[in-house]
């Protein structure tokens, strides 16, 4: 990579060419505010359609201001980031934003977390000069995981980039002109008739409260205060690592102890994991990839953990909807152990019985909505609720997280392994099912577990893996884009596997749409990751099939896998969908 | 039939999508949204989720530039389109008094269709000929320095068609 030489206020710069003005003044510790402007590398997100304009700096011998964000350095190139000239443009370019924001930030759902909060602090917007008509609130409640409030909307589009570079959906578009520009959805269609995924990508990287989750914490709140019910909380690999930045732990920490004690205090009669589910997933899964390649099934098989990956396949690929593995995302299987075989344990009827799930994303919200995940009564799971509602339950509650105690899971579904803990990150399923399928298959001890070439946030992993006499083609997917490529590699005859894993955020469940915010730093999914790959090189038990809970569980209830009781109860169907 | 005018209204369309020759079809949009508002007189939702479909863009993106542009339209528009230039020229030689009578004779506001889609009214900004100003259009027919007393007589014009 070329190298270039530029100042930047006086002080020399070394960077790279192609960089941004506003990356090399970062480098050298010069902060340009900004607020369109989100770059992660690693998962190929950027958004840089200067909208904002809140990055303006002066370039000697160029008459007019340019946007830092999306002007790239030139050797010799002299920049001024603190003239009054850049200064006052940047403030009233921020005035001009703030003129017709809704001022009621106190009562706002992004009031602790809100950028454009944030920025008018650090830029010292004191007062108003400009004052305009706030437009009137019109709000998409259609759906069950993301809503829609325009009039926080600032026009930045990173939503509409994510949902279009990113995952390729286009379910947004800047449409109208002038004062009545804004967001939208096709001819303003309720963002439950779209073929949204409900991935929450866009809620991810709002810098405001115009896209927020479907809040479902005063629903478990109600269902906790009720001495009539009984309810079951079960927590997500990928929560675990990212719940403490909300509550005072650094980046990367994982709370899993602390989690577990503060849910039992927030009245859960039982917290219960869902990687005792996702070992369940991995040993049913496996299974039925055994059976797929021992009999001629549809290959390649393709995971199912992700319900904004299946909701994908269902508009945009239903002709291989039979490739898609037939087993439940985790929480919902064991949403359904729970209600068909613990309840009656528990000696508790159904119709007093709460399962909440706690996920690092917004699409398991509509996902337990879906009809077929239940047993025609009750819904395998009630409630879903983010990462984020659980930080916000907690602080609501008053629970002082860092001074608490390490609580353990309650058994019988407490009890998980390695393998299933780094189903939150891209690449985790298929490696812990690698782990599973080839000792299966052979009989032997894989004596190096990880799967390197699974591992990292690189777009389409490929490998192949010799099990026996069979060598086994897989391919890991993150984000829709890369989905999508593979997909249309298999339609047109150019790539050939056996096992696809497919996440449809960037960085997998660790960088889902109900995780705390990243605000652009990519170091923060790196770190959330390593976590989720040092939590499992800590378990005693790495491998899905040597879990002794779920030996125990197919031998006093399920039987087989993929045998009759776990086809009724951990394995579901799709539906073909509309492509728009 | 309607139906069958329809289906040739969309094999004519698709007819000109397929003979474009730029290979990145995203950018021939424009081109497209102007040849199907020909066709069809209007750019109704079915047709922008057909061109989004065949220029393998968002329905949302077509949406958006439909939106965008006056020019564009998703309303049905009468056979004669009569463009009235409120432009700052035609404005100050009292293009709205002409405006208001086209309202009143026809019985509909800026921006309707009349009822037997024979006449619609736009609102134009500048067409560029100032000198003529106050201007009207209807289709692609030029009225000079039109007065609001004229509005009855050139809409006798088209009695017959």
């Amino acid at each position: 990579m070329s190298m270039v030489q530029l100042t930047i206020n006086g002080l020399p710069v070394h960077a790279e060419a192609g960089t941004t003005i506003l990356d090399a003044a970062k480098s050298i510790g010069i902060k340009i505010p900004s607020l369109c402007y989100l770059h992660l590398p690693d998962v190929n997100v950027v958004c840089q359609g200067a909208s904002c304009r809140v990055c303006l700096v002066e370039i000697d011998g160029r008459r007019n201001l340019a946007p830092s964000c999306s002007t790239t350095v030139v050797e010799g190139m002299v920049v001024k980031t603190d003239t009054s000239r850049a200064v006052e443009a940047r403030k009233t370019m921020l005035e001009l934003m703030l003129s017709n924001h809704p001022h009621n930030c106190l009562f706002c759902k992004r009031r602790e977390s809100c950028e454009l909060k944030a920025l008018s602090a650090e830029m010292g917007i004191d007062e108003l000069p400009f004052q305009a008509p706030v437009p009137e609130e019109e709000l998409d409640l259609s759906n069950f995981s993301i809503v829609r409030d325009t009039t926080k909307c600032i026009l930045c589009r990173r939503c509409e980039t994510v949902c279009t570079q990113v995952q390729t959906m286009g379910i947004y578009s800047g449409v109208q002109r002038g004062f009545h520009t804004r967001i939208d959805t096709a001819f303003h269609t309720p963002m439950m008739e779209t073929a949204c995924t409900f991935c929450g990508q866009c809620v991810a990287v709002c810098p405001t409260a115009a896209l927020t989750e479907v809040d479902n914490s005063a629903v478990v709140f109600k269902a906790v205060r009720d001495p009539k019910k009984t309810v079951i909380v079960q927590t997500a690999p990928a929560v675990r690592v990212a719940l403490g930045e909300e509550l005072g732990y650094p980046v990367g920490t994982n709370v899993t102890g602390k989690m577990v004690t503060a849910l039992r205090r927030l009245g859960f009669d039982k917290v219960v994991d869902t990687d005792f589910a996702a070992d369940l997933t991995i040993i049913e899964e496996a299974t039925e990839l055994i059976h797929r390649i021992q009999n001629n099934g549809v290959l390649p098989m393709m995971t199912s953990c992700c319900p904004a990956w299946i909701k994908f396949l269902e508009h945009k690929y239903p002709d291989m909807l039979p490739n898609l593995s037939t087993c439940k995302s985790p929480h919902e299987m064991l949403g359904a152990v729970i209600k068909a075989y613990y309840a009656e344990k528990l000696k508790v009827n159904l119709d007093q019985l709460v399962v909440v799930s706690v996920m690092p994303c917004l699409a398991k919200k509509y996902e337990n909505n879906r009809p077929e995940l239940s047993d025609g009564t009750y819904a395998d799971v009630d409630i879903v609720i983010s990462t984020r509602e659980l930080a916000g339950m907690i602080k609501h509650s008053g629970i002082q997280f860092t001074n608490l105690p390490e609580g353990d899971f309650d058994r019988p579904f407490g009890e998980s392994t390695g393998a299933s803990v780094i189903f939150g990150t891209t690449g985790g399923v298929m490696e812990a099912a690698l782990r599973t399928a080839y000792e299966t298959i052979t009989g032997e001890k894989l004596e190096h577990l990880e799967f390197e070439e699974m591992r990292g946030f690189q777009g389409i992993k490929t490998g192949s893996v010799k099990i026996g006499d069979l060598k086994v083609h897989v391919a890991v997917a993150h984000t829709l884009r890369n989905a999508r490529q593979l997909m249309d590699e298999i339609q047109n005859g150019t790539a050939d596997y056996h096992f696809i894993e497919v996440m449809a955020c960037p960085g997998g469940c660790i960088g889902g749409g109900g995780q705390p915010y990243h605000h652009g730093e990519m170091d923060t999914l790196r770190k959330r990751a390593s976590a989720l790959y040092t939590a499992d090189e800590a378990k005693v038990i790495r491998r899905s099939h040597e879990n002794p809970d779920i030996t125990k569980l197919y031998q006093d209830y399920l039987g087989e896998p993929n045998g009759h009781i776990a086809h009724e109860l951990l394995h579901t169907h799709y539906t073909r969908r509309n492509k728009h | 039939m309607a139906c069958t005018g329809l289906q040739s209204k969309f094999q004519e369309l698709d007819q000109y999508i397929d003979n474009l020759s730029i290979s990145d079809k995203g950018s021939a949009l424009i081109p497209v949204l102007h040849r199907a508002q020909t066709i069809f007189g209007y750019l109704p939702q079915d047709v922008q989720a057909h061109i989004a479909e065949r220029l393998d863009v968002s329905t949302a993106k077509v949406y958006g530039v439909v939106s965008f542009y006056t020019f564009f339209t998703m309303e049905p528009r009468g056979r004669f389109n009569i463009s009235v230039c409120l432009g700052t020229a035609c404005f100050v030689g009292g293009a709205e008094a002409v405006l208001q009578e086209f309202e009143k004779e026809l019985k509909i506001k800026s921006g309707e269709t009349t009822s037997d889609f024979k006449f619609s009214i736009t609102p134009v900004r500048c067409v560029g000929a100032c000198s003529l100003a106050p201007i009207v259009m209807i289709n692609d027919k030029v009225y000079p320095r039109v007065k609001a007393s004229e509005v009855a007589h050139i809409l006798a014009e088209y009695d017959e068609m």
